[in-house]
């Protein structure tokens, strides 16, 4: 036979919460009615922050920052899958994901705000801080993620990125060096349908993401990144199976419903009934219904939820004010180098002077 | 564009514009002349530019010459490293310069090394468009200033405009030379006012610097954002001190005779460069003096710029690190 098919490649998606509040019983990750909570009241919490620290950019009192508006579920369900043990390593939009490992809210602002504790790595915490340049960070969790394998580590490394970031090298060369070298590594993309102002559409003629993990031998798979059960569900078994050695790519489809950062203006380039539609998919809305028909939610308990994180929020912004005020000039010379050279040293002494000059 | 056009304020033949708008005229103007130009880079087209930069060109000459890329750094250099080889004469945008890293390989072994290594054979007109400089709260990885890495490297030209005029006319020299241009834009002048030729015509050759200001005590030397700062300095102390601004305009080629007669009249010299100080620009403009006009020297030469650390994403910090017309005042007042 002179054509045949050399290899069949098939593509899942996964939906466990449908937006109609139905459940599918046998992908149902069944967690008990406190987790459930849990998972709930972070996304809650996160949906806030993102709404206060835009509103304290507005102010001046934040440097620029990306929200993750109409993510929640993409993150919270993904981050709440991981163990102690797991490694995360983040993009730049990922508070939910944040929140969901306990890092605390104004841990987040400190980071906005140029602090460095913002962007501390603690070793008992296992989560590495944002990075900016697109794409950068999926090769650490390559790199993580075969660490875990040499060292025969029964943990795993999720990664963050963003549809967009599949389109530079760095994430084709992460999957390739994860399939090659067995790394525990989960690559976690959220496709939120837009990079700044391009669509998903324009980044590649691919009719998946997910589908990129082919060419790299490892397995892909798509979820319903707005039904957090769902995300739950897929990136546990993917963990699972990356901590045998595994890695696997989850496409996460989802909607970022507010800003790029807080320097964005969508308006540009979306239309508002794409907006309204995406807003209908709401994923805190679609998890309280649910909750609500299970009775585990009443508009008390919601109530009461709300009033707590507006409290919480209010704490957690007053002490990152404090902290932020505690910022020392010559700070900028510091963590440059373990050693400052003796120019720097110069210059720091020089700092202080009248001139940036020598 | 007639909507933007506002006669310049003195001189004829001119009108005021911004940075920004200069850019876009050039493009405009440069695209009208020869089809064979087209810009491409992420959210170049719909959004007209993270910094409006190219605002309104999608609709004036459509989406086969105004293009959004994949975010794929070192895809669309390396396309347009083979679109320039082959007879096309692509503008590139590169974000923020802070991710030129991506495209270093196309950049360094093939934009930069092409012609020689293929005999002359190739032409290599490509023009990189990228954005510099601190200012804005971005943190280090959207905020440095890296012209001094591609002023240094053979086969590449620089070019690190500080007023509109020096903007629109070195744009359009860029985009006319064989040679690959790198334009290096600070985000922070972008709304700078200056007066600007009309005239289609206008260029300004790669290789000159120009005075913006005589003077006959100190030559300030000095690019981008703070030829702006050297002026307001040069004002502050003007009656005390008479200080010759020079717009560098072009690190390579350097214009070194325009900065040579001007050390010879002055006999100080400042530079001012918002790179890190330990191997940039000022470093080379004072090597350059001292080969030539070490003799007219009457006090050591100062340099200004920011510290050999990256830019703080605190404003407070950023605010410290970045130099501004004290500094260069402070300079000057340091050989005076
Ligand atoms: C290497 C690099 N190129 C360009 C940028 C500028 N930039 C910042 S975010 C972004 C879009 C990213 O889109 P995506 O990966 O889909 O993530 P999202 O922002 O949607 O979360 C771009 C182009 C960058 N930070 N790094």
């Amino acid at each position: 036979m002179p054509r045949e098919t050399a290899v069949d490649f098939a593509i899942d998606r996964v939906q466990v919460l449908a937006p109609d509040g139905s459940v599918d019983e046998e992908l149902d990750p069944d967690l008990p009615e406190d987790r459930l909570l849990g998972l709930y009241r972070t996304m809650k919490l996160s949906r806030r922050l993102d709404e206060r620290a835009i509103a304290l950019q507005r102010r001046g009192e934040l440097g620029t920052y990306a929200p993750a508006i109409g993510q929640e579920a993409a993150q919270v369900g993904s981050a709440g899958a991981l163990s102690e043990s797991d490694w995360m390593v983040t993009s730049f939009r990922e508070t939910p994901a944040y929140l969901t490992r306990g890092t605390p809210p104004h841990v987040l602002l400190w980071y906005a705000m140029g602090m460095e504790e913002g962007a501390a790595v603690p070793r008992e915490t296992r989560n590495m801080p944002p990075s900016v340049p697109v794409g950068s960070q999926a090769l650490h969790a390559a790199g993580l993620g075969w660490a875990q394998e040499i060292r025969d580590e029964d943990a795993a490394t999720i990664g963050y990125f963003g549809d967009g970031a599949t389109s530079e090298g760095d994430v084709y060369e992460a999957l390739n060096l994860a399939g090659v070298y067995s790394s525990h590594a989960v690559f976690f993309c959220q496709n939120n349908q837009y990079a700044i102002s391009v669509p998903r559409e324009k980044q590649t003629k691919a009719e998946t993401l997910a589908q990129k993990a082919i060419s790299a031998g490892i397995e892909g798979v798509q979820v319903d990144g707005n039904d957090v059960l769902g995300t739950y569900a897929v990136t546990r078994d993917a963990l699972e199976s990356a901590r045998g050695g595994d890695p696997v790519l989850v496409e996460a489809l989802t909607y970022r419903r507010s800003l790029h950062t807080t320097a964005d203006d969508p308006s540009v380039y979306r239309l508002e009934e794409e907006e309204a539609e995406w807003e209908a998919r709401d994923p805190i809305e679609r998890f309280e219904a649910y909750l609500r028909d299970r009775g585990a939610l009443s508009d008390e308990r919601i109530a009461e939820i709300e009033a707590s994180i507006e409290d919480e929020l209010a704490e957690e912004i007053e002490r990152a004010k404090e902290g932020a005020q505690r910022i020392d000039p010559a700070d900028m010379f510091e963590y440059v180098y373990a050693t400052a050279p003796p120019e720097l040293e110069r210059q720091r002494a020089d700092f202080g002077g009248e001139s940036d000059g020598e | 564009m007639s909507t933007e056009a506002r006669p310049g304020a003195g001189t004829p033949g001119t009108e005021t514009m911004t940075v920004r708008e200069a850019i876009r005229a050039a493009l405009r103007e440069e695209m009208e002349r020869d089809d064979r130009v087209f810009l491409m880079g992420e959210d170049v087209a719909t959004f007209g530019g993270v910094f409006d930069v190219s605002d309104g060109l999608l609709d004036e000459f459509g989406d086969e010459r105004i293009r959004d890329t994949p975010i794929s750094e070192a895809g669309f250099t390396g396309a347009g490293v083979g679109a320039a080889a082959t007879g096309s004469r692509p503008v590139i945008e590169i974000m923020f310069s802070d991710f030129l890293g991506v495209p270093m390989e196309q950049i360094m072994n093939q934009m930069a090394k092409m012609r020689y290594m293929f005999g002359g054979k190739t032409d290599m007109p490509v023009t990189v468009r990228t954005t510099e400089g601190g200012g804005m709260g971005a943190a280090s990885q959207h905020s440095g200033t890296v012209h001094t890495w591609f002023a240094h490297f053979p086969g590449l030209l620089a070019v690190t405009p500080g007023t509109p005029a020096a903007a629109k006319g070195l744009l359009k020299s860029a985009i006319r030379s064989d040679d690959p241009v790198f334009f290096f834009e600070n985000k922070m002048i972008y709304e700078q006012e200056g007066d600007v030729p009309t005239d289609p015509d206008f260029t300004i050759p790669l290789g000159e610097a120009h005075v913006e200001r005589e003077g006959d005590d100190v030559t300030v030397v000095a690019t981008q954002r703070l030829v702006g700062e050297s002026l307001s300095a040069a004002d502050e102390l003007d009656g005390e001190v008479s200080v010759e601004v020079i717009d560098l305009r072009s690190l390579y080629p350097l214009d070194t005779d325009t900065l040579v007669e001007s050390v010879e009249k002055t006999g100080r010299l400042v530079v001012a460069d918002e790179s890190p100080l330990s191997y940039g620009v000022h470093a080379e403009v004072m090597a350059r003096i001292n080969d030539r006009a070490f003799f007219s020297l009457d006090a050591p030469m100062q340099r200004v710029g920011v510290p050999d650390t990256h830019i703080p994403f605190s404003p407070a910090l950023e605010a410290e690190v970045l130099p501004d017309a004290d500094d260069v005042r402070a300079a000057v007042e340091n050989v005076t």
